[in-house]
This record gives C-alpha cells, sequence and structure tokens, in this order.
C-alpha cells in the first residue's frame, strides 16, 4: 500500500525527465535531424533521417511518438556501431551496476564505523580523522584520484593489475546469470575468474568509495553525537541498559535516518562519478558508452543513457525512501 | 525480594541494603560544570537524607541546582560536571567511588528516575512495550519469553487503556500523559527502592498532573518505595510530600516536615517562595515576586550565603563564612545566619 | 557591519586554516586575473624537443608530451577555471535566488510551477544531466557555463524559497508593503540582502562543485578542446602518460585542481561559522 503510493509520488519524476530527455535532443539549437544523421551526412541523407525520425513533424506529435517509442523499449539505433541503443545499454549495464555497488558497499562499510567510534570518542585520532576525511573528501576530484591510485598501485607497486577493463585478456568472463562478475563466478565455483575479476574491481571501485565517504562520514558522526546527546539516551543510561544496547540499538537505529536521507545525495553523485572512472579503468559500462558516443557525435546513446541514469535515479530515491519508511514507524503511521 | 529490611543482592556483587537507615544519604555534596566561560559552581554543601518509603520534595527557582543534585544520584550528568567533595550513599552504597558497571546495575533496578516531557524522553521509533521489556530483560528479572507480558502487566498497572495493544505504540502515537505512564512503568518495572521525580509534571495539563502525581504516590505507598521530587512548584510540593528542602543557587536553605515550613518558614527565601505560591497565601493580590536574581556561579567570590545580596536582612555577618548550620526542632534544619523569627 | 568585521576577524584568528584559506583564494584571483602575464612561458608554445621532461629548475612543473611547459598551462588555466566557476555560480545564485524568492513570497502558482521546475532538475544525477545539456547545446565552453549554472539553480532555489517563506509575514516586511512598496522592490531590497549570509556560504561552497563539475566536462571530453589549457583537460591529457610513469603531466593539474576545491570548501565552512555559529559541525 506505502509503496503503491510512494510509486504514485515518483510519477511526476519521471514524466520530467522524460519531457526533459525529449527537449534535450529534439529542440537543439540548429537542425536535429543533421545531429542524428552525423556529421558525414549528406543533404539528401539528413532529410531522410529527419523524415525517419520524424522531425518534420510538430512538436507535440514527436514527443507521444517518442514516447510510444519508449513504451515499447525503443531508444534509437547507435549511428557508430549501427546497434539499437537499448541492446547495449542492457549489455552494458551489468558492468556499472556492480562497479557503483561495490563503492557504495566499501564507502558504508568505512564511513558507518568511521561516524559511530569518532562520535563515541570526541577528540580522538579517530575523531580527528574523520573530520578530516569528511572535509577532504569533498574536494577530491573522482577522475585524478583514480589516475593517482592507479600511479600507485599499478605502476609504482605493482599490486594492482593494469586498468583494462573487467577482466585481464587471460580470463573469460563466466556463465551470465546476474551479469555481476563476482556473483556468477561465485555461482560457477570458479574461483580464479572471482579473484581476477575483483582485482580488477578493486581500484576502481575504491575510487568510487573515496568520493562518496565524505559526506556518509560526515552525516553519521554528526547524527551520532546527536543521537547520542538527546534525552531518550538519558533515560536509556538512567535504566542501566548495557552500553551495546544503547549504542547499537538505541542510538544507531535514530541516527541512521539522516544516513539513509544522505544516500539519496550519494546517489546522485555516484552515478556521475560512475561515468568518470569509467573512463580512468576503461571499464565496458553504459558511463564510458555515452562517452564514446559522444566523441563521435552519436546522439541516440547519449539521450539513452541519460534517460537510463535518470530513471534510475528515480527508482533508486525510491528505495530510499521505503527503506526510510522501514526504519522510522513516524513516517509509515503519520499518513 | 522486597521485604522490608532486606539486602539486595545484584550480579557483580553489588549489594543494597533496602532496609537501611537513612536509605539515601547525600552528605556535603559539592559539584562543578567546566564550561568555556568558566567554571560553574553548580552545587556546594548539599546535605538530607531520605528514609525508606518517605517522599521528599527539592524545591527552587530554575537554576538552584535541584535537576543537578538528582542527575549526580543517578550519575547521569554530563561530562563537564565534576564533583569535588562529599558523598553520596544509597543503601549502603557510596554512589560517587561505584564504578559504572557497578551503578548500571542499580539504576533502573534499585535506583530509578523520570523525567520531565516524557515523550522526548523515549525512544520515538521503538514501541514503548518493547522499551519496558528492555529494561526488564536486563535487570534479570523475567526470561525472554515472559518479558513481553510483564510488559503489558506494567501498563495495566500505570492504568494506561487496552495495554496489550497499546504496548505495540509509538511514543508519538501516545499524549504527554500517557508517554509519562510509560516513563513510571519503565521506572517502577523493577519495583525500585528510590524513585526519583524531575519536574514529571510540568508541562501537562493541570488534571493530568493530579493524575499522575495520584498514580506516582499510590504506586510509591504500595511498594514501601522512597520518593524525590524536584520541582519549582511550592504548591505541588506541599500536597504530595512528607518533607521539603529548599535549594536556592546550588545550597540548601532550609529542610522541614511540609506543615512545619509552611507553618513556621525560618529562612527569608524560604518565606518568599511561600508569598510566590498560589495557594500558599489567602489572596491573589497578596502574590509577591521574590526581588533580585540568582548571583552568577561562575564567580569565585561567591559569599558563604548565595541568597544575602537579594536578601533584605543581610547583615554584616552574612558575609562571613562559614555559613552556619542551625538545627531546630523535629528535623527541621535551617542555614542562616538571621532567620526569620519563630513563627507565633 | 562593524560587529561582523569584528566577528569575522575573531572567528579567522581562532582559524588560522579558514584564513589561510581566504588567502589561497586571493592568491587564485590574482592568478587568474594575471594569467599569462606572469608565466614564464607562453602556454601554447610547443617544443617537441623538450617534450614529456620531469620537473626541473627550467620547468618547475615539467613539461607534457608537446613540449609545453606545464606550470605556464596551469597559470593560464586558472583564468578559464575561475571564470567559468564564478560566471555559473553567479547564473546559479542570481535566478535561483530571485526564482526562489518569488516564489517564496508569492506562493500560489508561481511557487508550484519553480517547485516542478526544480524538482525536474534534481530528478536527475546532476553530472549525467550536466553532460546531456552539453551535447544538446553544443560542445563549447559557453554551454559548460550553463550546464553547470542550471545543475546549480536548484540549491538556491530551494534555500531562498525557505527563506522567503519563513519572512514573508515578518515585521519589516509589513512595514514595507504598508509604505506602498511594489512586490518586486519587497523582494529585491528587503528579502534579498536578509538571505545574503545564508548565501554566501553556499556561493563558496558551489564553487568548488562548479570547478569539479567542469573539469570532470573537459576531462571526458566536453567544453574545453586541445590546445586550450584547462585543469581538467590537462589531467586527461596527462592520463595515458600515468601508465608510462610520466606522472607530472596529471598530477600537477590535478594538484592545484584539488587545492581551488579545498580552498572553496575551507572558505565555505569559515563563512558558515562567521554567519551562523549554530551551523557548525
Amino acid at each position: 500500500m506505502i509503496v503503491l503510493r510512494r510509486l504514485v509520488s515518483a510519477l511526476p519524476s519521471v514524466i520530467g525527465v522524460i519531457i526533459v530527455t525529449f527537449l534535450l535532443t529534439r529542440a537543439l539549437p540548429g537542425d536535429p535531424a543533421a545531429y542524428f544523421a552525423g556529421p558525414a551526412a549528406t543533404q539528401q541523407a539528413i532529410d531522410e533521417v529527419r523524415h525517419q525520425l520524424g522531425f518534420d513533424r510538430s512538436l507535440p506529435v514527436q514527443f507521444v511518438d517518442y514516447v510510444k517509442h519508449l513504451a515499447q523499449g525503443d531508444l534509437g539505433t547507435s549511428l557508430s556501431t549501427g546497434q539499437p541503443v537499448i541492446d547495449e545499454l542492457i549489455t552494458r549495464l551489468p558492468a556499472s551496476a556492480e562497479l557503483t555497488l561495490l563503492g557504495l558497499l566499501l564507502a558504508v562499510a568505512v564511513a558507518l564505523p568511521l561516524g559511530i567510534t569518532a562520535a563515541m570518542r570526541p577528540g580522538s585520532w579517530v575523531d580527528h580523522s574523520c573530520r578530516i576525511v569528511a572535509t577532504a573528501g569533498v574536494s577530491l576530484p573522482t577522475f585524478f584520484t583514480g589516475l593517482l591510485l592507479v600511479y600507485i598501485f599499478y605502476y609504482l607497486m605493482g599490486w594492482a593489475p593494469a586498468p583494462l577493463g573487467r577482466l585481464d585478456v587471460f580470463y573469460t568472463a563466466p556463465p551470465n546469470w546476474t551479469g555481476f562478475y563476482l556473483i556468477d563466478s561465485l555461482i560457477a565455483r570458479d574461483w580464479e575468474t572471482f579473484t581476477a575479476a575483483l582485482s580488477q574491481l578493486a581500484l576502481p571501485a575504491f575510487t568510487m568509495a573515496l568520493f562518496s565517504l565524505a559526506p556518509l562520514a560526515r552525516v553519521t558522526r554528526a547524527s551520532m553525537l546527536a543521537a547520542l546527546g538527546s534525552e531518550f539516551i538519558r533515560t536509556a543510561r538512567a535504566s542501566g541498559l548495557s552500553r551495546m544496547r544503547i549504542v547499537y540499538v538505541y542510538a544507531f537505529r535514530n541516527a541512521m535516518l539522516p544516513v539513509i536521507t544522505t544516500l539519496g545525495m550519494v546517489f546522485s553523485f555516484l552515478l556521475g562519478a560512475n561515468v568518470l572512472v569509467e573512463k580512468v579503468f576503461a571499464w565496458p559500462g553504459i558511463g564510458s558508452y555515452a562517452i564514446e558516443a559522444l566523441i563521435a557525435s552519436d546522439y541516440a546513446p547519449v539521450q539513452g543513457f541519460v534517460l537510463t541514469m535518470a530513471l534510475l535515479y528515480v527508482l533508486l530515491n525510491l528505495a530510499i525512501d521505503l527503506v526510510y519508511g522501514l526504519v522510522d514507524p513516524r513516517v509509515r503511521l503519520e499518513a | 525480594m522486597n521485604d522490608a529490611g532486606t539486602i539486595v543482592e545484584l550480579r557483580r556483587g553489588v549489594r543494597i541494603d533496602r532496609g537501611r537507615t537513612p536509605l539515601l544519604a547525600v552528605d556535603q555534596l559539592s559539584l562543578e560544570f567546566r564550561t568555556r566561560s568558566g567554571i560553574v559552581r553548580a552545587l556546594e554543601n548539599i546535605s538530607f537524607d531520605l528514609k525508606r518509603g518517605e517522599t521528599m520534595a527539592l524545591v527552587g527557582e530554575s537554576g538552584s541546582g535541584k535537576s543537578v543534585t538528582a542527575y549526580a544520584i543517578m550519575g547521569i550528568n554530563d561530562e563537564a560536571a565534576r564533583v569535588t567533595g562529599g558523598s553520596i550513599v544509597f543503601g549502603g552504597l557510596d554512589l560517587l567511588s561505584a564504578d559504572r558497571k557497578t551503578l548500571d546495575e542499580i539504576r533502573g533496578r534499585e535506583l530509578a528516575i523520570i523525567f520531565q516531557n516524557p515523550r522526548v524522553a523515549l525512544n520515538p521509533i521503538r514501541p514503548i512495550g518493547q522499551q519496558i521489556a528492555d529494561v526488564l530483560l536486563r535487570h534479570g528479572n523475567v526470561t525472554a519469553r515472559e518479558a513481553p507480558d510483564r510488559a503489558i502487566e506494567m501498563l495495566a498497572k500505570v492504568r494506561i487503556p487496552d495495554p496489550k495493544r497499546r504496548a505495540a505504540a509509538y511514543p508519538f502515537e501516545l499524549s504527554g500523559g500517557m508517554c509519562q505512564r510509560v516513563m513510571i512503568a519503565l521506572a517502577l518495572a523493577c519495583e525500585p527502592a528510590l524513585l526519583i521525580a524531575d519536574e514529571p509534571t510540568t508541562g501537562l495539563d493541570i488534571t493530568t498532573q493530579a493524575v499522575i502525581m495520584d498514580l506516582v504516590a499510590e504506586l510509591a505507598a504500595s511498594q514501601h518505595m522512597a520518593t524525590l521530587l524536584i520541582t519549582h512548584d511550592l504548591g505541588l510540593a506541599s500536597e504530595y510530600c512528607d518533607r521539603i528542602a529548599v535549594m536556592h543557587a546550588g545550597h540548601i536553605v532550609e529542610i522541614a516536615r511540609t506543615a512545619d515550613l509552611f507553618a513556621n518558614p525560618r529562612h527569608p527565601y524560604t518565606a518568599k517562595l511561600i508569598a510566590a505560591t498560589p495557594g500558599g497565601v489567602d489572596r491573589l493580590d497578596a502574590l509577591t515576586s521574590i526581588t533580585g536574581n540568582l548571583p552568577d556561579l561562575r564567580r569565585n567570590n561567591l559569599p558563604p550565603c548565595r541568597y544575602s545580596e537579594r536578601c533584605e536582612r543581610r547583615a554584616a555577618d552574612c558575609a562571613e563564612p562559614p555559613l552556619p548550620r542551625r538545627a531546630l526542632s523535629d528535623g527541621h534544619v535551617l542555614f542562616c545566619q538571621h532567620p526569620l523569627p519563630e513563627a507565633p | 557591519m562593524n560587529q561582523i568585521l569584528r566577528h569575522a576577524r575573531y572567528v579567522l584568528g581562532e582559524n588560522p586554516v579558514t584564513a589561510a584559506s581566504f588567502g589561497m583564494f586571493a592568491l587564485f584571483i590574482i592568478a587568474a586575473i594575471l594569467g599569462p602575464t606572469i608565466a614564464p612561458y607562453d602556454p601554447l608554445a610547443s617544443n617537441t624537443a623538450q617534450a614529456l621532461a620531469g620537473p626541473s629548475p627550467a620547468h618547475w612543473f615539467g613539461t607534457d608530451q608537446l613540449g609545453r611547459d606545464i606550470f605556464s598551462r596551469i597559470i593560464a588555466a586558472t583564468r578559464l577555471d575561475m571564470g567559468i566557476a564564478l560566471s555559473s555560480v553567479a547564473l546559479a545564485f542570481g535566478v535561483g535566488t530571485i526564482a526562489g524568492l518569488a516564489a517564496g513570497y508569492r506562493g500560489g502558482w508561481l511557487d508550484r510551477v519553480v517547485g516542478r521546475i526544480v524538482d525536474t532538475i534534481m530528478a536527475f544525477p546532476l553530472f549525467v544531466l550536466a553532460m546531456g545539456i552539453v551535447a544538446a547545446l553544443g560542445n563549447n565552453i559557453e554551454n559548460i557555463i550553463y550546464a553547470t549554472a542550471i545543475i546549480n539553480l536548484p540549491i538556491y532555489a530551494r534555500l531562498a524559497r525557505a527563506e522567503a517563506n519563513v519572512r514573508r509575514e515578518a515585521g519589516f516586511v509589513e512595514a514595507a508593503r504598508l509604505c506602498g512598496n511594489s512586490e518586486t522592490r519587497i523582494v529585491l531590497t528587503q528579502l534579498f540582502p536578509n538571505v545574503m549570509p545564508l548565501m554566501m556560504v553556499q556561493i563558496s561552497l558551489t564553487l568548488g562543485y562548479a570547478i569539479l563539475n567542469a573539469a570532470g566536462l573537459s576531462f571526458i571530453g566536453l567544453g574545453v578542446r586541445p590546445p586550450t589549457p584547462e585543469w581538467g583537460i590537462m589531467v586527461a591529457e596527462g592520463a595515458s602518460n600515468i601508465i608510462s610513469g610520466e606522472w607530472w603531466v596529471a598530477l600537477f593539474p590535478g594538484l592545484v585542481l584539488m587545492a581551488a576545491v579545498f580552498c572553496f570548501n575551507l572558505m565555505g565552512d569559515g563563512l558558515r561559522d562567521i554567519v551562523d555559529p549554530r551551523r557548525r559541525t
């Protein structure tokens, strides 16, 4: 029931996203048909494309066409590869998803304990390092951090493999269940491929994690401090409850609420950082697909990419709302 | 387990003698707060006793140190607080020298507190039944299976209607009065020997105030539990307490049985307090306010009597230490150089 | 005014790090203004004989693959990056604040329209939206500025709207209304100055974000084209050299970029302490 209500409230965002992506390519200055026909097209080819893609019709009609195509899963065709955009996106999505999710997991695994410990021991070295991470972390340009990591861990130390994609040339991808190499190789019990995939994932995931570490650590620390200083914690102490219970069951769960809300912003950054990290590490995901298309002035993939990322973002925000509602009964019940 | 005169054995070898007289002995307690703007001498030489089953009030203006005293007994003062002298002995156990684990054994079990503003004093995202069960489980009175039912029993004891259904409710779904009942249930779940009530009815409407105080009084009587009521409302104290200790600026100025205090107030501040309390005087236009302000407790030149600077009866010797302690008849104690004359 | 300055001096005195960040900011501005005039070499002059030379007394930051002096290019890039950041933030701030104030003050359909636009922008991951806008409008520096401005607009709009909502019924606004001031005048002369302190904090933080955004876009090939020196594109140009060990080509531009962003963030935190000590973390 709540799920339904939230889905409905996300509808305006979805509509907005579709309208904007439509406008982005149809309202181009100059001749949109020329963009879609490509830089090497003759005038005749441009006219053909114009008719094919319906640019000679009025804007509202074009919009209806656009939505109709979307509903059928037709995002157009890439000029450079000749393949339907939707196919490429679906093939490449798991690569980006695996990278982003692993990065997020790493960030949470570091930021939460860091923030909690910093709040529990104010003034300690943990507290100071948490604050440094929170302030300096937001200044790190993702692409630069990635390059630095490559330099240090690949070139200097030789610990990490060459940043050339998801798997070294010697390995083949595991049989496709989820598209996530880590999961798929585990399903196939192929430990070697698992290790290989993990070692390729290490640096790019770490780069993604570094970027989201700062806001997460900052919010965790601040909200944990606020929770620990609140009146219901005083009651818990006065009831003699054990320290474990006070910190983890009472304080932590309350402190998580602002952290969950922050995840929305963190996802926005992550999805953007994804593109940059994929370029640095030659990762075959949808980000690098879009970059290649951009450079080739191939517009259909770019439009498809923006639309996909935006819809993904809307879904993620929805998920965050639902999780928040699970943890905070006030939101659930006050409707 | 909870009869008169029994010693209660808790975990970690902690023993509380519930039958000890006095049950709570606060002796020359002094406490200060270290703040950015200086050291606040919040309490100085606070001494009072509380016997088993007795009800006593700590009364004073805000800033007089009554809550600080209560929190010092419970050991839940802020990190910036530091005890600089004196002792607090509860049931034979020295609270100030006890370590945290020892204190955790008795807090919520032999020694409990209820707070002002009960809705924010409860965990907002945890059902109230579970919060009570947490306390019961902590102090080992019940098994995990029994805990939820015992929690519902407690809710019934504090007269929350439909306790079984309400146990799954969250604090925001309850009224202020109901939240205070939940707090009482939480505090009394393990039948403590002493309950501290810190301004329990401030913020509740008049009818609810009376209901809550009656409930506390009734439960205290049935469990033979001592109660320390912290309040600024002298009228409330007079209705529910056997004895009253008046506090001013971190000092206790007068302690007496309720009737004696009203019939025969000897400290100038007490008299002014009574004159400012509706019910303490016969006519509304006889209400007076107390002149002056609390002294700044960060000063290091505070006079031995911290009321002297506001006092109309101030004389030269009021500035000379020490502040004399006069024991008048029948438990009436006074800290003043020039007390009011005895009432006829 | 005096009080603000005194308080500012107190905060800066307590916080040497913040004071240092203001100093760094001044340095960047000077470098931007003076630009190529203080650079030791011509940022565009290539000298293939000297290609990929490491840092040395002659070339403090070394040379890139075309033999151009990296230090000079970094200084020249300061003007471009600062320019992009300042103009996009000015645009976002100007349009966003006015729209937000008007929406919060008037309410009604204006509020709903502005709200919808802001919500739609925020429905996108911001960098992705910037990519899309630059792709759509054309691959040049102007559009980088517009794209960065658009994605930063919501923050100002929301902040201004919240403030206007709160102050709509305030005494001084009532007084102005009674004096016969038009609504526009009220928004501009009464509400705007009151919002300024919070906005200053936000502007500083957004400047850092805008630089990161612009650098990120040029890293993936949008906006700035070679041989124009810009921090992001310089890092991109040096990226391939990292793997072969010529670290200086990418490192120095990246470090300067980081320093600039860090400087803006510290300034923002310091301004926040000056403006509203309650919000300190």
